[in-house]
């Protein structure tokens, strides 16, 4: 699974994209995001407040519900600023 | 039409080549978004958009889509910058042409607005007192709302 981070999460994370293979348990993007939560302090750190957090798997929003699997491509980002 | 490009536009020069040999377009309305030198009481000394690639043209190209669904467009385009930009400079371009000029309006007025909230673009600016990521306004949401159909 690919994992893209953006703007400010990006730099808390650290970096801008990882490949990871999450454990079985993880089946959606909330439980992919409890996960990420764990892997560093900076992780933590970006996704402490959810409700600046938006997700898009393979390029689409997607709610907390919808779920993930290993050929995903996974985007995290702070709500958009465009314009 | 969809371009997302880190150079600057002509506006004249698109909105040319849009509407050439067009002549069922009555109407072609036109957006500009420019790079204020001010973010609250902060001056700005430039800024860098972030995006996404791939996900940004196919976001851009949903809400082309949704407007021509909408309003019976002839023509429209967007385009939108990334990278550093000063203040001054040219961000976004919005061009909708119709046979008529309430459907340009308001596709146009669409566009924008639509395109604030979900065109997944990140601005950092370079202010007075540091580097800063420019938070969403909820303004912007409300103004996109109004679009929501019922």
């Amino acid at each position: 699974m690919k994992v893209l981070w953006f703007a400010w999460l990006r730099t808390r994370v650290g970096t801008a994209e990882e490949t990871l293979t999450p454990p079985a348990e993880v089946r959606d993007v909330r439980t992919l995001l409890d996960w990420l939560k764990q892997r560093s302090p900076g992780h933590a750190e970006a996704l402490k407040n959810l409700s600046v957090v938006r997700v898009a798997v393979n390029q689409t929003y997607v709610q907390p519900d919808h779920p993930v699997a290993a050929g995903d491509e996974v985007a995290i980002f702070p709500p958009v600023t465009g314009g | 039409m969809i371009r997302v490009q880190r150079e600057d536009f002509d506006v004249g020069a698109e909105l040319k080549a849009l509407t050439a040999g067009r002549h069922e377009i009555g109407g072609a309305v036109t957006f500009v978004g420019l790079v204020r030198d001010m973010a609250g009481d902060s001056k700005i000394g430039a800024m860098t958009l972030e995006h996404y690639p791939g996900m940004t043209e196919k976001q851009l190209a949903e809400i082309e889509a949704e407007a021509k669904k909408r309003w019976p467009l002839s023509a429209s385009l967007i385009v939108h910058r990334y990278g550093r930009l000063e203040p001054g400079e040219q961000i976004v371009l919005v061009i909708t042409a119709s046979a008529h000029r309430e459907a340009a309006f308001e596709a146009c007025h669409f566009l924008i607005d639509w395109l604030k909230t979900k065109a997944p673009f990140w601005k950092l600016e370079d202010t007075d007192q540091g580097a800063q990521w420019v938070a969403a306004e909820a303004r912007d949401d409300k103004a996109a709302e109004r679009w929501t159909k019922p």
